[in-house]
């Protein structure tokens, strides 16, 4: 009886264990990606960085201006084209077509885009928008984040909507507002913060993204901010530039991996405490 | 009462025709709305439509050339003359066997560190825990592959690799899998990258799923003297099976399209060998790494990759929503 209640005991501990255990490298293994990245990344960090263009190979100084100017209007295009879809879409899914079959299969549907390969977004736009215009351009890396951005956007939008109380509609509606009115001034305001959250969680995902941009912005070594024409960017600048031997363009890579890391971070962080205050609302 | 009606009467209309007026200018808002967001709703299914459609006609070509023989050819050479050989088989393998790997490594973790948040860990920890291993999910895809290649990859090779491969020397079958010599650029390398990326997928939704067991049957668990881990093992897995499957699922979906992590660290090596340690390529770094300079057979071969792995993801995905819905019908009910 003892022996079987030790044993009993004994298997607990070491599952336990296991489990703390893997907690701990979990956090571990965050810890070491965060530091590599300061190690490597905070001694290339300076004003130049900030203000002068990526220099060709073998050259000292130099920056990544054009490349952060790039990702920052490509991302901004894409939310500018992805969140109104992505909105809209999800407004129609938890407002009008609640129980509709076109909702069942976009929500099913979307979900799927939301964990897509990346890349296969970047294949669909080069030949839906690359081929056609012959060439790689701004605009195509823009609609490819955009694609990106749109399940995202849809997703939090639907379920933001569907945690807005019935009975704000329903007075709402009682007053005589018309549908759309009902929608726009009452369940959007109710679900602010949470829309707001989705948006910031939509920046993120596309912030960092690489793979669809390979090959519809390609990139740029010069200034240029023609959306027709290839466009600097930092993930595939910070691509090429670590793939190279010279020593201060590597320096540059690690110093824009840093930047966009904790870019990245401090967007989803921010998503988070938004989200947060409003649940405990 | 509206301010239509007590608005005086403007530009020589009647009260009545300015109300209509404003009524239906509110009536086509709506109606302008509505459409709107249906054709929106539709857009996302054109989306999709559009994915499959682009990349069916760009790997036409490349089916037409290949076929079926696509699936089964190892050999991918875009220069032989006279024709160019490719075959699939190289990257689809690389792919399969990488993702398989990391789920290997990731579902123990994952799991392990989803029962200490919902069953361990103290209740003032839980959340800022679970966002710092959330937040591995938000760190940029390329950061785990530079990371993997100036840290993780000569960590591994120095040290991991050879233990490994001493260890498993004599062991027939095991001394082919890990088979030296060690190498920074591996397949194994880039399944331990998958494995970190994929692990906070897995961990939310394990918890949000292990919190839906209703505290009473674990309580009950409890009161007859169960030991944690024998509730975990005995009550709250059985309970959520379906919806831990479907995290996992969920999770292979990722490893399976993840590229450019796997782009720095697996090598791009189109020869399929027995040892993990050896280079290899995925769909996914075969398309990051060729694709901007294919031209001809070789780009529609590599779109032709990229919808093989649209469908394999597409399967996945699609088989982890089913069952995560299941869960949700019932945490609903």
């Amino acid at each position: 009886m003892a022996s079987l209640y030790h044993s009993r005991k004994r298997r607990n501990a070491i599952a336990m264990g296991l489990c703390v255990g893997a907690t701990g490298i979990g956090l571990a293994w965050l810890f070491v990606i965060l530091s590599t990245l300061l190690w490597n990344g905070a001694g290339g960090i300076n004003l130049a960085v900030f203000t002068q263009m990526t220099p060709p190979p073998n050259v000292h100084g130099g920056g990544l201006l054009n490349a952060i100017v790039g990702s920052l209007i490509m991302t901004t295009i894409g939310i500018a084209i992805g969140a109104p879809i992505g909105l809209f879409a999800g407004t129609y899914m938890a407002e009008y077509g609640r129980y509709e079959k076109l909702t069942t299969v976009t929500r099913f549907i979307n979900d799927i885009l939301l964990s897509a390969p990346s890349i296969i977004i970047g294949l669909f736009i080069y030949g839906a928008v690359v081929v056609p215009m012959h060439g790689f351009s701004g605009i195509a890396g823009a609609l490819a984040l955009a694609v990106i951005v749109i399940p995202v956007v849809v997703r939090t939008t639907e379920n933001m909507l569907l945690l807005v109380p019935q009975q704000l509609r329903e007075a709402a509606t009682g007053l005589g507002l018309p549908r759309s009115v009902v929608v726009q001034k009452v369940a959007y305001k109710a679900a602010k913060t949470g829309l707001i959250t989705g948006l910031l969680l939509a920046v993120a995902r596309i912030s960092g993204e690489t793979a669809p941009l390979l090959f519809t912005a390609l990139s740029n070594q010069f200034w240029s901010i023609d959306l027709t024409r290839e466009i600097a960017n930092l993930p595939v600048t910070i691509n090429n530039f670590i793939n190279n031997p010279d020593p201060n363009w590597k320096r540059l890579a690690w110093a824009g991996a840093l930047i966009i890391t904790f870019a990245v971070l401090a967007l989803n962080i921010a998503a988070r405490a938004i989200g947060s205050r409003s649940a405990t609302k | 009462m509206s301010e239509a009606t007590l608005a005086p009467p403007a530009g020589g209309r009647t009260t009545t025709a300015n109300r209509n007026m404003v009524l239906s200018s509110l009536r086509n808002g709506d109606r302008f709305f509505f459409w709107a967001t249906r054709l929106s709703a539709w857009i996302v299914l054109l989306i999709l439509g559009g994915i499959i459609g682009s990349l069916f006609v760009g790997a036409w070509p490349a089916i037409r050339e290949f076929g079926i023989g696509f699936l089964t050819t190892q050999r991918w050479a875009p220069n032989a003359q006279p024709d160019p050989v490719l075959g699939g088989l190289g990257p689809i393998y690389g792919t399969l066997v990488s993702s398989l790997i990391a789920m290997v490594i990731a579902v123990p973790v994952g799991l392990g560190v989803a029962v200490f948040l919902t069953e361990l860990c103290p209740q003032k920890l839980r959340q800022p825990i679970s966002t710092a291993i959330e937040l591995l999910a938000g760190i940029p895809s390329i950061i785990y592959g530079m990371w993997g290649f100036f840290v993780l990859g000569p960590f591994l090779a120095e040290y991991v690799e050879p233990a490994l491969i001493a260890t498993f020397e004599h062991v027939p079958v095991l001394n082919q899998i890990f088979k030296g010599p060690a190498s920074n650029l591996s397949l194994f390398n880039a399944s331990l990258v998958l494995a970190i990326m994929i692990l906070p997928f897995i961990t939310s939704i394990s918890r949000d799923v292990f919190l839906t067991v209703p505290p009473v049957l674990k309580e009950a668990a409890y009161g007859v003297g169960c030991t944690t881990w024998e509730v975990v093992k005995n009550v709250v897995l059985p309970y959520t099976r379906v919806g831990v499957i479907g995290g996992i699922m969920l999770a292979l979906g990722r490893a399976l399209g993840e590229t450019m992590a796997v782009t720095f660290v697996i090598g791009n090596s189109f020869k399929i060998q027995t040892s993990i340690f050896a280079p290899a390529t995925t769909i996914s770094a075969a398309i990051a790494s060729e694709f901007a300079e294919a031209s001809d057979v070789h780009q529609s071969a590599l779109i032709l990759l990229g919808l093989l792995l649209f469908v394999l993801t597409f399967i996945v995905l699609a088989a982890a929503r089913l069952m995560l819905m299941r869960v949700e019908k019932k945490a609903g009910n």
